[in-house]
């Protein structure tokens, strides 16, 4: 019945730097009035296609999407992707994938000198020496099922109720055995005062106290 | 007093179990018990057959949507399918290389390459030009050496040739001021012709080498009368195209890249012909076809610029391409429509006289008539060919036909949501017999049994497959009666084309569907508009004979200005009970919180004169409204002036006949943004069905806040102008997002505050006394979340006991918008990782059930966040107190929990909407999110405290019943025995 989120679970996947040749190019188209730039980046997904669990990743389902939705793009094959005839500033560049997190990136793309791009992830303020995406960490959208156990019964309502009725015949007559006479008289002249606690208990209560009473 | 003790600890350990962070969350096989989702394209624009003789049979449609889909031709299943951006239409598809799907898209700016078994992107590349244009072109050549393919694009000025196999562009030729009309295959050689207009009256034609772009040829001619700019080629030597007055016919004939031309009057052919006439844009061998106001010509050209008529049809009917099969013949098809019926003929393409197939098909007549046709041929087992055809309907359902059946169909028209409410279905009727529930009774047992094995982890693997079936076969959820928990209803939506369709929310099924007869397209009204929904009538006091209905809102034309149109259609059986054409228009509908004896709801509707108009127009409403005359205000948001009015109503109209449900208005207040530093981009008011459980919040020193629940409230976002446009185009000091809360009935702004260095766009959602927008903060290129809370100061002096006793308190007073209470804000702001398309918020019967926000992310997944982390309250180190209520420690991001997508693993393509719907179970809710896919499925913000899960085991329930009974027997002997031994003693 009660369930708590796993989410760091999931973040075994480790943070490594990739290595691939590519480097952030982004050059001015001589012909075309719209004075527009090209990014360049890639998406690299370690381990993919090797998940254990959760849906088939497709490379061909990952869509690269500049500024909120102003460009989409898809990736090719390599993993590579290019948004073309870009302004100079600053553009964020998201990548929607089910089942991994991407942080979005800054990119920025100088007029002044040409061919010079800036990217940082800007969930973690971390700057990128290439526009190589890397995925945060692996989503699983169910919670796992978490095999049977016997103190998973116990911990359900039911198991509760059984557990509490054990403690109510072999424990409570313990602690009435150690207390007073006196104590326990005025224990149950208290009881009768309130008229009946044991109808406030309900079934649970009802099924023990009688096995209570008359044990004294 | 040890009991009572007992007690308290097990109550706290079941405490301390039940409050642990509840996230909603789903296991891999609850996926589907509760949510349906479904996939949709919308119109389809263009089709293209792939039906290789071995091999899967594929059918490539490219749609309004900008979706481009791969289909499976027998089943119409999708096998695959991307939605490309909002503004990244698809213009052309086509298949090279008989593997790749070439999209061109963006005015033909971006080519792509879809591999076409899985569709991934091969390839893509972006043309340039230097005259952006609407139209573009797109071949295909085949050049039948090295087994290679040249993609001949034109767009923008200018003709690319790319190579099919890496996209890399070959050549280009820039053609100033010629805009390309026809590209013409070569036949063999390595010579390809282009013809074009430049100006209104010169024909250019050009002759360029495949291979390597140089222009061979050129020729250019002037026709003083001028062009229409639409040209239909009729062979590869001979094109038609229409004067710039569209009477005259041009024959034109380009042998070896010479233009000649000869004009022919339309009227001498067809002597009936008056008014204007239309090229059909179809490719048809031999032929072409011209649109008359209401009927439809062919022609054919014999030999040298004699032109003959063929045959005179109806305009409705629908014509394909011409289709090349077997060597060198070609066929094409028309569709009619009579009826239920429609005729199929397939005719070829040089013997207009003979039908190669003939076929009649019974199709449901509210799918309107057929707009678009598309053939294809396949060899029957008698080695003869045949056709089929795909069909695309008014409502934008999509059809395959094939020998007289249709072999399956598609309700496209999905995509296109427009509106979206909800209508509760009819009481179940008494009288199940005591046979049917026994049965019931056993199955019920026998499927607990199965459950708890499965929890037990007793069972095989058939059993856990028996297990799932059972849980998703469940046919409770897809009755159609009411439940008691009120999660079966009726989910009725509108579409662009203008049909109504009520799904139930239990599987998905369309129940029935409706095309609205004064939403189609007809001759009194040229381009009908679907606006809104809205609900007319929802017996649930009295008047219970009666069934539920919706209003439907359309307007006749795209101009504000344009007459209205109202539908009246019961939610039982979709039939359409009443239909108005408004003499005025429709700018805005207010529905109002009153409704006549018979419970319908009384609406005003405003007119682009800010005249109000009551409906339903029966004495009775006006009795009605007639209390309430002064009672009545709304406000109207004027983004292009950047003004904000409040009215409210003067008297019966000024006109020449005396209209009793007319009235003007008059204003009673206006704000006026200052248009050079601010821009109204955003105003959102709160939801009028919203329910406010209560409005105390008792705070963690245990004083309490009052809520302020006015509804008359609206937040306004502003932008510098600057900062109007895309994320990026502006620096963090020229940019500013102002936000405004304003009472619409005084007009008075009870909150303003300024973000500096942020611009939108600005997604807000209002509920309760807080409302939560999503903006982008420049400064830390971020997005941001930020959450305004209003409380009524006036009655913070409440708390004295005294006051309670003796009735000096204003709690009982009503929360009116003439008063002027103070009011206290707090507000707190968050980043947020993701775009945002849209935000709602869960509704509840009660409004009890703590809230939840539902933010559909750039990933088209809906993200199901707790209100509580978007709390004003939380600080980096809350107090012990502020814990136990439940306040998150401050931090800088909101945490996007991975079980907290509403969605789970489910993307629902190109969102639109989310609607949250209340069901009779105080702790759920139902939502429904809609975009290119549907997807429906039950939320509970804070689990489900009021019923059993359909998680509970029955089976575990009894076995703890006999363990309990079990061991009062075993307690009973054992006191007995000890009983009787404490009496030997």
């Amino acid at each position: 019945m009660v369930t708590i989120s796993r989410s760091n679970l999931f973040l075994s996947l480790s943070l490594t730097l990739c290595f691939c040749l590519l480097l952030p190019t982004a050059h001015a188209f001589s012909s075309g009035q719209i004075d527009g730039f090209t990014i360049n980046g890639r998406v690299k997904i370690p381990n993919f296609g090797t998940r254990d669990y959760g849906l088939p990743a497709k490379t061909s389902n990952i869509k690269v999407i500049l500024n909120g939705g102003q460009r989409v793009t898809f990736l090719r094959p390599d993993g590579y992707f290019s948004f073309h005839n870009i302004p100079a500033g600053t553009h964020l560049i998201e990548v929607a994938a089910t089942g991994y997190f991407f942080s979005p990136v800054r990119v920025d793309v100088s007029a002044r000198n040409p061919g010079k791009v800036q990217a940082a992830l800007t969930e973690t303020r971390r700057g990128l020496s290439e526009l190589a995406l890397e995925p945060l960490r692996e989503e699983y959208y169910y919670e796992k099922r978490e095999p049977f156990s016997p103190i998973s019964l116990l911990k359900s309502p039911m198991g509760l109720m059984v557990g509490f009725m054990g403690l109510v015949v072999f424990v409570l007559p313990k602690l009435m055995e150690n207390m007073d006479t006196e104590e326990m008289r005025e224990a149950q002249e208290q009881m009768r005062s309130q008229g009946g606690l044991a109808s406030l208990l309900g079934g649970v209560g009802a099924t023990s106290a009688p096995a209570a009473a008359r044990i004294n | 007093m040890a009991m009572a003790m007992a007690i308290r600890v097990s109550l706290l350990f079941f405490l301390l179990l039940s409050s642990s962070l509840l996230v909603f969350s789903l296991y891999e096989d609850q996926a589907g018990l509760t949510d349906w989702h479904q996939q949709y394209l919308g119109k389809v624009k263009q089709a293209v057959f792939h039906t290789p003789k071995a091999g899967r049979k594929r059918l490539v449609v490219s749609t309004e949507e900008s979706a481009i889909a791969s289909l499976d031709l027998r089943r119409g299943e999708i096998f695959w399918r991307h939605v490309l951006g909002d503004n990244d239409r698809i213009d052309h598809i086509d298949i090279a290389l008989g593997k790749y799907v070439i999209t061109l898209s963006s005015k033909g700016s971006i080519i792509r390459a879809w591999n076409l078994p899985d569709g991934q992107m091969v390839w893509e590349s972006s043309l340039v030009g230097k005259n952006p244009s609407e139209s573009s072109l797109l071949t295909v050549i085949d050049l039948k050496v090295e087994r290679d393919n040249v993609i001949l694009v034109y767009s923008s000025g200018c003709l690319h040739a790319i190579s099919s196999v890496d996209g890399a562009v070959l050549w280009n030729m820039e053609l100033e001021s010629v805009e390309l009309k026809r590209l013409i295959k070569p036949v063999d050689g390595e010579v390809v012709y282009a013809v074009g207009f430049s100006g209104s009256s010169k024909l250019h034609s050009y002759g360029i080498n495949i291979k390597t772009g140089e222009l061979l040829k050129q020729d250019v001619v002037d026709f003083p009368g001028g062009f229409s700019g639409e040209i239909s080629l009729v062979s590869r030597e001979i094109l038609v195209a229409l004067d710039a007055r569209r009477t005259l016919l041009v024959i034109i004939s380009l042998i070896d890249g010479k233009i000649s031309f000869e004009k022919t009057d339309i009227h001498d052919l067809v002597p009936q012909f008056s008014g204007r006439a239309d090229m059909l844009p179809v490719n048809l061998e031999g032929m072409f076809a011209l649109k008359c106001s209401s009927y439809m010509v062919f022609l054919r050209v014999n030999g040298q610029s004699k032109l003959e008529i063929v045959d005179k049809i109806e305009a409705s009917a629908a014509v394909s391409d011409a289709l090349a099969f077997e060597e060198d013949q070609l066929a094409f098809g028309i569709v009619k429509q009579g009826g239920n019926n429609i005729h199929l003929t397939v005719k070829l393409g040089h013997d207009y006289s003979s039908d190669i197939l003939k076929e009649s098909i019974q199709i449901d007549p509210t799918r309107g008539l057929v707009q678009k046709v598309f053939i294809n041929t396949y060899i029957r087992t008698d080695r003869s060919y045949g056709f089929r055809a795909l069909v695309v309907m008014e409502d934008h359902s999509l059809s395959l036909l094939q020998q007289g059946n249709i072999v399956w169909s598609r309700e496209d028209g999905l995509a296109s949501i427009v509106d979206v409410t909800t209508s509760e279905l009819p009481l179940e009727k008494k009288g199940v017999s005591v046979a049917k529930v026994e049965e019931g009774l056993l199955e019920w047992l026998k499927g607990h049994m199965l459950k708890l094995k499965g929890t037990l982890m007793l069972a095989s693997p058939e059993d856990m497959v028996a297990i799932q079936e059972l849980r998703l076969k469940s046919s409770e959820k897809s009755k159609l009666t009411r439940d008691h928990n009120g999660f079966r209803k009726l989910l009725i939506v509108l579409t662009k084309a203008g049909k109504v369709y009520a799904l139930h929310t239990g599987d998905g099924r369309v129940v029935w569907s409706t095309f609205m007869p004064n939403l189609r397209k007809s001759e009194a009204c040229e381009y009908p508009v679907a606006l809104n929904l809205y609900q007319w009538q929802v017996p649930h006091h009295h008047a219970l004979d009666e069934n539920p209905a919706v209003l439907v809102v359309g307007r006749c034309g795209n101009g504000i200005d344009a007459p209205g149109i109202f539908s009246i259609v019961d939610t039982y059986s979709g039939k359409e009970l009443n239909s108005l054409s408004l003499t005025h228009s429709v700018v805005d509908v207010i529905p109002l919180p009153f409704t006549d004896s018979t419970e319908k709801r009384l609406h005003l509707v405003v007119d682009e004169n800010r005249n109000l108009h009551l409906y339903p127009k029966t004495s009775e409403a006006a009795a009605i409204f007639e209390h309430e005359f002064s009672n009545v205000y709304w406000y109207s948001v004027d983004a292009e002036n950047n003004m904000l009015r409040g009215h409210t109503l003067k008297r019966n109209c000024m006109s020449e006949v005396a209209d009793e449900f007319c009235f003007s208005s008059r204003d009673l207040w206006s704000i006026v943004f200052p248009s050079e530093s601010e821009k109204i981009i955003a105003t959102v008011a709160k939801k009028s069905s919203e329910v406010v459980h209560t409005q105390a919040k008792v705070m963690s020193d245990r004083s309490v806040l009052y809520k302020y629940i006015a509804k008359n409230i609206l937040f306004v976002a502003t932008v510098a102008p600057k900062g109007a446009g895309e994320i990026g185009s502006v620096t963090p000091d020229e940019s500013w997002l102002v936000v405004y809360l304003i009472d619409t009935v005084t007009g008075r702004i009870l909150h303003r505050v300024t973000h500096q260095g942020s611009q939108g766009p600005v997604r807000a959602v209002f509920s309760e006394n807080w409302v939560v927008y999503h903006y982008f903060n420049l400064r830390a290129n971020r997005y941001e979340m930020s959450v305004i809370e209003i409380y009524d100061q006036s009655r913070a002096d409440n708390k004295n006991i005294w006051k309670l006793i003796l009735g000096k308190h204003n709690l009982s007073s009503p929360v009116s918008s003439y008063s002027r209470p103070e009011v206290m804000t707090k507000s707190q702001t968050y980043f947020f990782t993701h775009s945002v398309k849209s935000i709602s918020v869960t509704l509840t019967a009660k409004g009890i059930t703590s809230k939840q926000l539902l933010i559909g992310t750039i990933g088209d997944q809906v993200l199901a966040l707790d209100k509580r982390f978007l709390d004003p309250r939380r600080s980096p180190a809350p107090t012990a107190t502020e814990l136990e209520d439940g306040i998150i420690p401050l931090t800088d991001t909101l945490p996007i929990n991975l079980q907290a997508y509403a969605t789970h693993a489910l993307k629902v393509e190109g969102l639109r909407g989310i609607v949250s719907v209340p069901s009779k179970l105080e702790s759920t809710t139902l939502m429904f999110a809609y975009g290119a896919d549907l997807f429906f499925t039950h939320l509970a913000p804070s689990k489900t405290y009021d019923s059993l899960t359909d998680e509970f085991s029955y089976a575990l329930l009894l076995l703890t019943i006999f363990a309990l009974v079990a061991g009062i027997f075993v307690t009973w002997i054992m006191s007995e025995r000890k009983e009787l031994r404490d009496k030997w003693r």
